[in-house]
């Protein structure tokens, strides 16, 4: 297979472009993604190539652009609505929570929704309370919404051509801080089904099931472990709904312990719910109770001082797994 | 019976057109009875909100659809798929909850659609409807169709965000959509003058650039030529227009709200004199665009329609109970709820 070194943006750029090429049904609307080329660059060059048709800059009007994509969306179109920063799905939720999660269930399955909401999450950025927010528990909460957790671009690139192909409503979490890193990434068509993780790293020791970026920086942190002769396993789940459960559960009925990194507040979060997910069928096997490592239940601050000691790291993850291997 | 007739004229209707105008605005008021009844009988779940008194605008607006045209509809729905032509017996039992309505039970009054006449749903939630209806018109324009939206909403949904943020979209990129308002006069109990300067609402469409029409809401075929105007603008790409229908909601804002504490009985009673059907019915008999005896037929046929109707929903079997596990995603069963 052929290798090739683009940024997270990039790969995001080429999953939209690769999709509207193939499938003329497919739009882009959202705030700046035009001649700007979006917020975090994923949409440049776009509008030139497909025209403000289908590349459609919108005023700052989250809940009724977000509508707009949905009446769309059951109108023939396959529409990406870009919502600049997770904190403003806040704005729109009436249109995802209420009605493009609900539309199919409550016709009686009368109509697909094809709409893929792609936003971006985490902090670290001095972007402070209102732009700095993971908020992929608010969405999980909600039947009938899938969600995505993508790690590096060539996961974000195969996952996103998936969520845009669905038929369903998909809310697509892309990390802020990931934006302009460099990956590799296959040079060939390819996509990423929902529902199944990926194990980044064999181990015996300790489970890690890292969302979004944490599973890169918990496979950073299990190189550090191996010096302390613990041997973890990483799991990234890609995507919170669908959740493979069935991955985590033989890794930790293997391992004997489980930690779980997600950047989202503590309280009612991700990390919470995967836990308890499993925990029935994995109790008889623990060494020790299931941890987890959060951001805490604060809103983001503004300086570096405060913010990073507030959201998960490498760091974090290596001493919390090193404390329930070692004690 | 000839042509020469007033309404006819003006209108450019034909007899037969005026007549089912007639018959769609009964087949409303009757099914709407119909609710009442049941409801009082205690065999419906839940509550439903009543269309009676407003029939005019549904009727007036949609006689300018064609099937392959979008719509979206509000909690007080009814009227909007019945002047559609939807399936009256797949209706009533969704009112009931049961397996043979529109959604299988799991909609209910207030969510019914039917995407197979570009019904895209009334809706539970006051303006949500707007920004659906406007991005359905705009997949017209991407899909290169001349097909056109209507948004109905009422007076209180014209003071949500997204009654202003879909016309300003709408205008600025000349989308096919019109948004009518019916303005009955209250959203629940509030009465719209208590809450809102403006004295006619279709006055907001200038703030956008768009054509705003005061029409009476009343008058079907006053109805029907305004819509008929907006619609003939929107398909030829001109844009939206905002159409506002002056009316009044006879019934409490559901089913069980007698709609007394808040409005004065006079004003009540001055509307029920302006009822959009016996009023329609008289222009019908005075123009003698049709006869008593014709009139007549029409609405006991309607009436078995909608007996028919209720026997079927009535007749009808609840879901099975593991229903509501279905329909969740496209293709998928159960996923969401591991």
């Amino acid at each position: 297979m052929k290798i090739k070194k683009i940024t997270y943006s990039q790969a995001l750029n080429e999953a939209i472009a690769e999709e509207m090429e193939r499938d003329k049904n497919v739009i882009l609307l959202g705030e700046d993604v035009g001649l700007f080329g979006g917020n975090f660059k994923v949409t440049a060059g776009l509008y030139e190539k497909y025209g403000e048709w289908r590349v459609r800059d919108v005023p700052i009007s989250e809940n009724s652009f977000t509508g707009l994509g949905l009446g769309a969306a059951l109108t023939g179109l396959r529409p990406i609505v870009e919502i600049m920063y997770c904190d403003f799905l806040m704005l729109a939720l009436d249109q995802i929570a209420n009605q493009a999660a609900k539309i199919r269930y409550m016709s009686g399955g009368q109509s697909n929704v094809p709409l893929t909401i792609r936003t971006a999450l985490g902090g670290g950025r001095s972007s402070a309370a209102q732009h700095s927010q993971s908020l992929q528990a608010l969405v999980c909460h909600i039947p009938g919404l899938k969600v995505v957790v993508p790690s590096s671009a060539a996961e974000a690139k195969g996952l996103l051509k998936t969520a845009i192909r669905d038929d369903n409503p998909v809310v697509f979490f892309e990390h802020k801080m990931e934006y302009n890193k460099t990956y590799e990434v296959p040079d060939e068509e390819f996509t990423i089904p929902f529902g199944v993780a990926n194990v980044l790293k064999v181990g015996k020791d300790i489970t890690i099931v890292g969302t979004s970026n944490l599973a890169l920086k918990a496979l950073q942190a299990a190189e550090e472990l191996t010096k302390e002769g613990i041997n973890a396993e990483i799991i990234d789940p890609r995507t919170l709904v669908p959740l493979d459960r069935d991955t985590i559960i033989e890794s930790v009925k293997k391992t004997g312990r489980l930690l779980i990194v997600d950047e989202g507040y503590e309280r009612c979060g991700v990390a919470g719910e995967i836990a308890m997910s499993v925990l029935k069928d994995v109790f008889y096997y623990l060494n020790g109770p299931i941890e987890r490592l959060t951001t805490a239940n604060f809103p983001i601050p503004f300086s570096p001082a405060l913010e990073f000691p507030l959201i998960p790291d490498k760091k974090k993850i290596y001493l919390k797994a090193k404390d329930m291997v070692l004690g | 019976m000839g042509d020469k007739f007033k309404s006819i004229e003006i209108y450019g209707l034909k007899k037969e057109k005026i007549l089912k105008i007639y018959q769609d605005m009964l087949k409303i008021r009757y099914f709407e009875n119909e609710i009442t009844n049941i409801y009082l009988k205690a065999i419906m779940p839940g509550l439903a909100h009543l269309y009676i008194g407003e029939e005019a605008i549904a009727v007036g607006v949609c006689a300018n659809l064609t099937k392959s045209d979008f719509s979206t509809s509000t909690h007080r729905g009814h009227g909007h798929l019945i002047a559609q032509g939807v399936d009256l017996k797949k209706m009533m039992a969704e009112v009931l909850g049961k397996a043979t309505g529109y959604c299988k039970g799991k909609g209910g009054s207030m969510h019914i659609a039917d995407f197979s006449k570009g019904i895209l749903g009334a809706n539970g939630i006051v303006g949500a409807g707007i920004p659906i209806a406007t991005g359905s018109g705009y997949s017209a324009k991407v899909r290169g169709t001349d097909q056109v939206s209507v948004a109905f909403f009422g007076d209180a949904a014209s003071n949500q965000g997204t009654f202003h943020e879909s016309l300003n979209m709408a205008a600025a990129w000349k989308l096919p959509v019109i948004y009518v308002c019916e303005n009955n006069l209250y959203g629940v109990s509030v009465d719209i003058r208590k809450v809102t300067n403006t004295k006619d609402l279709a006055t907001r469409a200038f703030a956008y650039d768009i054509p705003g029409i005061v029409v009476n809401g009343n008058d079907v075929l006053e109805v029907y030529r305004v819509t008929k105007e907006a619609v003939e603008l929107a398909r030829g790409g001109g844009g939206p227009s905002l159409i506002e229908c002056k009316t009044y909601r006879w019934k409490g804002h559901n089913v069980g709200d007698p709609g007394r504490v808040y409005r004065l009985e006079e004003e009540r009673k001055e509307w029920i004199e302006r009822c959009p059907i016996k009023t329609f019915r008289e222009r019908l008999k005075k123009e003698k665009i049709s006869s008593e005896k014709e009139l007549n037929l029409i609405e006991e046929d309607t009436k078995k329609m909608i007996k028919e109707a209720v026997d079927f929903a009535i007749q009808s079997p609840y879901p099975d109970e593991m229903e509501a596990f279905e329909d969740l995603f496209v293709e998928e069963k159960g996923v969401g709820s591991r």
